[in-house]
């Protein structure tokens, strides 16, 4: 790995953790939590301070509120972007730190990295007009521009390798066990 | 070569120097004994101050968690149990694993006339032959079997590997994804869960296609690279590329279990070994033998013929000779040191 390649992503301290945690899965059990309470309407505020993780309680550097409602189109006040969208921030932000961290690794060095993700999505299933149509986006689609010192086959080598260590990505295209409860 | 070709290739070896092979033997319990092993058998008790394991790699068929939770009236088969077309009930098939074994095990039954539904997880695509060669002449001579088990960038992955879609016929046909859509297999994701009586297949089949189609690319640029660079080219046809693999449509994320388009599942997902008679404390966490090149951590213990033993071919007849010498060298200095 060349030592002048600099995407800001301490790639060292990835493969230390990996070599420690290796020896030690209970370390490598997170929870991440996030409180969320409701406003008004379809609008709800969403709180994220702590996690749990390497054996102890976490803490982010800031506690981050996110607004959740829906648009005009859906006769609501707009106070924040749709439930649905953050599934789209979640997995854009996901599979761009790591293309980072693959490139980092694979030394090199990105000038840019932007994406667009589009989720189509047929709201007559939430809406309840056709019981054969689900709730969920119909289908996914996110498109990379990449700037690098790289050729093309890299750089589609780099998108690929962070789809498949890509959380988000394996939460959205596999299925996962989910208890919702009442306290 | 046949399979019977085969065993008789094995068994001219054998009375070549008059091996003492004892065969029909079953093996119970490999143990520790005063002055090194027993190993316990159903026609008696051999003891040995070392012993080479080289029980192989692919004893049982490896069936994912997820079969115990499919329903009793789909029929569950897996290349131990399966045979040919006829074994299966009427009806659809879902082939379970894009290895060698699924591919060609889906090939089969859709030529039979079955209609059949292939899950596809993490694959390797290879073209049956490359610029005029079979594929496995550009491996041999471009030195991609003899690459040592310490000059493997990761070597669990490397051991780990699917086997190639590979098939060997006299005409030599490529068995890739494209070549089993043309028959009329249906492709899916990844098998994931089983929810409400329905088997759910992963939605990231696309990547998985991307990055077989990317890793057979470097690997063909490699060929191509050796090629030049050792002045071979006059010995092979020009420079190919393969098209990229095509999903004719959006892969399905689901199939009924109860609603009769399949009858019956096979799970190609793999081998693994039997060590059910090793009562040595040489497996680790996940059941695989620890080892060092073949050199067990156990005084004159030993193993030959698994994944990547000492070299990528160490699984194949001909690749076990220079990992048996070296493994052989080892065991001679143990047995003249002790």
């Amino acid at each position: 790995m060349s030592a002048t390649i600099d995407n800001g992503v301490n790639v060292q301290a990835l493969l230390d953790a990996r070599g420690v945690l290796a020896g030690a899965p209970d370390a490598a059990q997170f929870t991440w939590r996030a409180s969320s309470s409701w406003q008004r309407g379809v609008h709800s505020t969403t709180t994220i301070e702590n996690f749990f993780g390497l054996g102890e309680e976490q803490s982010h550097k800031t506690r981050t509120v996110f607004d959740a409602d829906h648009p005009a189109v859906f006769a609501a006040e707009d106070n924040g972007i749709t439930p649905i969208e953050y599934l789209l921030v979640g997995l854009a932000s996901c599979l761009t730190a790591g293309v980072a961290s693959v490139a980092q690794n694979r030394g090199i060095q990105l000038r840019s990295v932007e994406s667009t993700v589009e989720g189509n999505h047929d709201i007559r299933g939430i809406l309840g007009v056709d019981s054969d149509v689900r709730n969920g986006f119909n289908d996914i689609k996110i498109t990379f521009n990449i700037d690098a010192d790289a050729t093309q086959q890299e750089i589609e080598a780099l998108v690929a390798q962070s789809q498949k260590r890509s959380a988000v990505f394996d939460a959205l295209t596999n299925p996962t066990d989910v208890t919702v409860v009442v306290a | 070569m046949s399979a019977a070709e085969v065993a008789e290739m094995i068994g001219r070896f054998a009375s070549s120097f008059g091996a003492p092979v004892r065969s029909g033997v079953t093996v119970t319990s490999l143990q520790a004994a005063e002055g090194g092993y027993a190993v316990v058998s159903d026609q008696g008790e051999i003891r040995a101050r070392a012993v080479v394991i080289a029980s192989g790699a692919c004893n049982r068929p490896t069936v994912p968690p997820i079969a115990a939770a499919i329903t009793a009236q789909i029929a569950q088969f897996t290349p131990f149990s399966y045979r040919n077309p006829d074994d299966l009930p009427e009806g659809g098939v879902l082939v379970v694993g894009a290895s060698a074994t699924g591919v060609q095990l889906a090939a089969e039954l859709q030529r039979s006339g079955r209609s059949v539904l292939l899950s596809v997880g993490e694959h390797t695509r290879l073209p049956r032959t490359y610029r005029g060669r079979d594929v496995l002449w550009w491996m041999h001579e471009a030195g991609i079997w003899e690459q040592r088990y310490d000059e493997v960038e990761d070597l669990t992955r490397a051991r780990r590997l699917p086997s190639p879609q590979l098939v060997g016929t006299p005409e030599r046909l490529t068995l890739d994804l494209n070549a089993l859509t043309g028959l009329g297999v249906e492709l899916t994701g990844r098998a994931a869960a089983v929810r409400d009586d329905r088997l759910l297949f992963s939605g990231g089949l696309r990547n998985v296609l991307a990055l077989a189609d990317l890793k057979l690319e470097r690997l063909l640029d490699t060929f191509d690279e050796w090629a030049r660079v050792q002045g071979r080219e006059h010995e092979v046809g020009a420079v190919e590329r393969f098209a990229p693999t095509v999903l004719p449509g959006p892969s399905r994320l689901h199939v009924d279990l109860g609603g009769g388009e399949i009858q019956s599942i096979l799970w190609a997902t793999g081998f693994q070994p039997d060590y059910q008679w090793l009562d040595l404390p040489v497996l680790d966490q996940k059941g695989r033998l620890r080892h060092d090149g073949g050199v067990v951590d156990g005084a004159g213990l030993y193993a030959l013929g698994l994944p990547v033993l000492r070299r990528r071919k160490s699984t194949f007849i001909h690749g076990i000779e220079d990992d048996a010498r070296e493994v052989v060298e080892h065991l001679a200095g143990f047995l003249g040191s002790s």
